[in-house]
């Protein structure tokens, strides 16, 4: 215990344990105090069955788990459900069969080494982590030495030099990762929807005819050719599109151009970060977004009410092809999705 | 085998081994390391045992996964999904959970080990920082563990990205949107990261290779940096009686030791397998593989992402603009690459913001108590209610539904409690460690509260209160009693202005917030003059029998 090493800074600690006569002293180690099992044979005895006892639980753990592995089968003439809770069974019996394997080992060697191993502390002493003062000056003095021998400091030739090249050779690591992707480009601001693309709903497809939309539904759409699986997902993340029909009379004018009949259609693609926007409330007409809850106002146009996002869903404007199906008016006039830096 | 047919072998061995490696040397040096013992100390080996846990089931899991977004269709044994159109990566964990015996329980125990191993770091951090554990010589190792906590976070969304179902395909989206909203280069990283627009073919097997093969790598490398500078700094251990900066007190590593921890291991690994056996987690069958259209309610992330989500959600869409020709994405650079950076670096310079406070250069192997340090206390507290603030706002959608709440009630609510409530957990803490100090002086003053009631000769009642024996006082007693660094003086004693003014004026003022409000320890005279007071009252009361006064100084 000493104070004498610190203190150069001026702040007036005392270090636990301290010397000066305004502190307690360390009364040291108390007594120790002996365990059942250390005085008594027979608690020593009972300890030692408990820890047979555990590793015998884990044994059967481990013999548990085989049989289960090989007795549950996920085979045989099963129906769909008998299947599931075969599964279910072996999760159950494999997890609880390690479970018990494990734990026993675990519980038995702590239980051990709480009992019946010497609970004595010792102490083991510390030392300064830094090196003592001719150390230190030692390996001062044998750094100066192998940079002398280098010749370094004499030949900046030679150390200038290798710096250069040690600055430049990262550079192919990195010209290297070029090729992990390509240029951004304009990719970003198209979409897959185009004048004249007829809408089709997203799951089963089909054109949509204007009569077929009943006031207060909702309609997942897509342009004709991704509607159906294997279709790009890059296409399909930007092309997902949402038709409303309201009652005109709830559209504002904002709303209404490029709607049709009281049908709108707006990217279902979030201008937040790009997820799905597709929880409807039919009584408020809100659009809501469940990653992060912006709120667009199909009424209005699809503006954030509320949220994190800042910009309206883009819209796409329709009308109907001599067929009376749906279909695009134009493509969009803005990118689809999150905000990035190009975009103005 | 008979002892001596077993010790013949044990010394056949240890020669090969001393021989070839010179093992005597290292047995001389580890066998008998002394550990201080204490329930905290285990939650880094949770960490720690968790990740090797991670290790193995990984590798099962890798047996079985295919790392492709090929589209494939889906033939395996869970009927709901037969000959649907799904990708590789889909297919082959639906497939590995229900068609490969154990394939499931592997899967959950990867997947419930993550959970564990984040919040066992998370948690050993708390640990750490409270007790002052991270101060001078272990500054390196609360700078790797902060390294780990970090890249933990990173390996786990990974990890849960590859099985590349609809949650973990609308986290990827939103991976994809915070790159986009770098300023500047956003689309350019992004496009290089996922080899062109969102999604993509090549996250599934760029994820999997940083995921099972770099980020392990640098784990082990890290963790073993970890566990070397814990072996050559020695454990810290808490303050008590016999124990000093200068020693360690506890028990060996051969046999406790290795009893102990080899055993816990067995113990975390084996409730990670009773977890993975009765408690479902991540049925990826149930959501389906990835495509950007479906919907899903109640989007949320393992829970370790929830912090950053819930930035992300407080943060009002205003803070997009456009100037200058580009948009600026403030809605998502702000709370999901700054603030998360910002609080890193904090994190990560701690040890030397107090060090300034504090002004001193020792070391540090006796830990505090977390109300002897009521300011530092105090900050980890405050911290602790903003992160959870965060986290109940990753989950605000949850806690609309469950508690039939307006979700935009509960998010201004937060937006505003966010500000507010961090501060006030921070003067409550300090005020709360105050006053707990308060009570340890108390105590060792005045003596322990025994519940007997004593009543006079002359009909007054009094409670006997029992003086602490030395053991018990010195652990209220022992700590340094820090003060505020003294005010810098701007010029020397010839009037000349100091150089570093502006420095030494700021470590005051820290050291002042710092220290300005303490409770010193009790002194042997303080307990004296107490003393004095009792004999005073002892007279009046006439108590006999009362109990026999400590001594003045203890360590007699």
């Amino acid at each position: 215990m000493t104070t004498s090493d610190h203190d150069s800074t001026g702040l007036a600690t005392v270090e636990p344990g301290g010397e000066l006569a305004e502190r307690f002293e360390n009364p040291g180690l108390p007594a120790h105090r002996h365990r059942m099992a250390d005085v008594d044979p027979q608690a020593a005895r009972r300890a030692e069955r408990q820890v047979a006892t555990l590793f015998g639980l884990s044994a059967v753990g481990t013999i548990l788990t085989l049989v289960a592995y090989f007795a549950v089968k996920f085979e045989g003439d099963l129906t769909d459900n008998e299947y599931l809770s075969r599964v279910q069974l072996s999760n159950i019996l494999l997890g609880t069969g390690l479970f018990l394997a494990l734990f026993g080992i675990g519980a038995g060697a702590v239980h051990w080494a709480k009992t019946l191993m010497p609970d004595e502390e010792r102490i083991e002493l510390r030392h300064d982590q830094r090196g003592s003062d001719e150390d230190r000056a030692d390996a001062v003095a044998i750094l100066k030495e192998g940079a002398a021998e280098s010749g370094l400091g004499r030949r900046p030739l030679i150390r200038n030099s290798l710096i250069a090249a040690m600055a430049l050779v990262p550079l192919p690591a990195v010209a290297l990762l070029r090729d992990t992707g390509p240029m951004p480009g304009r990719q970003l601001e198209t979409s897959p929807w185009k004048k004249g693309d007829r809408l089709v709903r997203d799951a089963g497809g089909g054109p949509i005819k204007a009569a077929d939309i009943q006031v207060g539904s909702v309609v997942h759409v897509m342009p004709d050719g991704l509607q159906e699986t294997g279709a790009k997902l890059e296409e399909r993340a930007k092309g997902a599109v949402l038709l409303v029909r309201l009652n005109p009379a709830d559209l504002n004018e904002a709303a209404t151009a490029g709607s049709y009949d009281g049908i709108v259609a707006y990217s279902k693609i979030c201008t937040h970060m790009g997820c799905p926007v597709g929880l409807y409330e039919q009584q408020t007409h809100h659009l809501l977004c469940p990653c992060h809850q912006s709120t667009f106002d199909v009424t209005k146009n699809c503006e954030v009410i509320f949220g994190p996002a800042r910009r309206p869903l883009p819209k796409l404007a329709i009308t109907v092809d001599d067929e009376g199906y749906l279909v695009a008016k134009d493509g969009f006039t803005e990118p689809i999705g999150p905000s990035f830096w190009e975009r103005a | 085998m008979s002892t001596t047919t077993t010790a013949r072998v044990a010394s056949d061995v240890g020669n090969f081994a001393d021989e070839r490696v010179g093992a005597s040397k290292g047995v001389k040096f580890l066998a008998r390391k002394i550990f201080p013992d204490h329930w905290s100390f285990m939650l880094g080996e949770v960490a720690l045992y968790s990740f090797i846990i991670l290790l193995l089931s990984g590798t099962f899991l890798t047996f079985f996964f295919v790392p492709s977004v090929g589209e494939t269709t889906y033939t395996g044994a869970y009927a709901p999904l037969q000959n649907a159109r799904v990708s590789e990566a889909f297919a082959s964990t639906v497939r590995m959970s229900f068609d490969v015996r154990g394939g499931l329980l592997m899967r959950q125990i990867h997947h419930w080990s993550a959970l564990v191993f984040v919040a066992a770091i998370i948690v050993h951090m708390f640990r750490v920082f409270f007790t002052g554990a991270f101060r001078k010589p272990r500054e390196l190792n609360w700078v790797i563990g902060s390294i780990l906590a970090l890249l933990a976070l990173f390996e786990g969304f990974l990890g849960y990205s590859l099985p590349d179902d609809l949650l973990s395909g609308n986290g990827l989206r939103i991976a994809y949107a915070i790159i986009l909203g770098i300023p500047v280069v956003g689309s350019y990283v992004a496009f290089f990261l996922f080899g062109g627009q969102f999604p993509g073919e090549a996250f599934i097997p760029r994820i999997y290779t940083i995921h099972v093969l770099l980020l392990p790598a640098i784990f082990l490398a890290l963790i073993g940096a970890h566990l070397v500078l814990l072996v050559i700094q020695k454990h810290t251990q808490y303050p008590g009686p016999g124990r000093t900066n200068k020693n360690v007190v506890g028990y060996p590593l051969y046999p406790v030791y290795m009893a102990k921890a080899g055993g816990f291991f067995f113990i975390v690994f084996g409730v990670i397998c009773l977890m993975s056996a009765v408690l479902q987690i991540n049925p990826v069958w149930a959501f389906g593989s990835y495509d950007p259209s479906p919907v899903s309610a109640d989007a949320q992330p393992d829970w370790y992402m929830g912090f950053m989500d819930g930035a992300v959600r407080l943060m009002p869409g205003f803070t997009e603009f456009t100037a200058l020709g580009h948009t600026w994405s403030f809605n998502i650079f702000l709370p999901a690459a700054i603030m998360p950076g910002v609080l890193t670096t904090l994190l990560i310079a701690y040890p030397w913001i107090e060090s300034k406070a504090t002004g001193d250069r020792q070391e540090h192997h006796l830990l505090d108590r977390p109300r002897n340090v009521p300011t530092r206390t105090g900050i980890g507290v405050m911290a602790i209610t903003f992160y959870l603030l965060l986290l109940v706002s990753g989950g605000n959608d949850i806690f609309a539904t469950h508690f039939d709440l307006s979700i935009n009630d509960i998010t201004n609510t937060l937006r505003v409690l966010v500000f507010v409530l961090p501060p006030l957990a921070y003067l409550v803490t300090k005020r709360i460690c105050l006053g707990l100090q308060r009570k340890d002086r108390e105590k060792v003053l005045h003596g322990r509260e025994t519940g007997t009631i004593v009543r006079t000769e002359t009909g007054e009642f009094f409670e006997v209160h029992e003086p602490l024996d030395p053991y018990a006082r010195w652990s209220l007693v022992q700590h340094a009693d820090l003060k505020p660094l003294p005010a810098p003086e701007a010029e020397d004693s010839h009037g000349v202005r100091r150089p570093g003014g502006f420095g030494n004026r700021l470590a005051h003022r820290l050291s002042r917030f710092y220290f300005e409000d303490r409770i010193a320890p009790v002194t042997p005279r303080e307990l004296e003059e107490a003393h004095h007071e009792h004999a005073h009252a002892d007279d009046v009361h006439e108590v006999e029998g009362s109990e026999a006064r400590p001594a003045v100084t203890a360590g007699d």
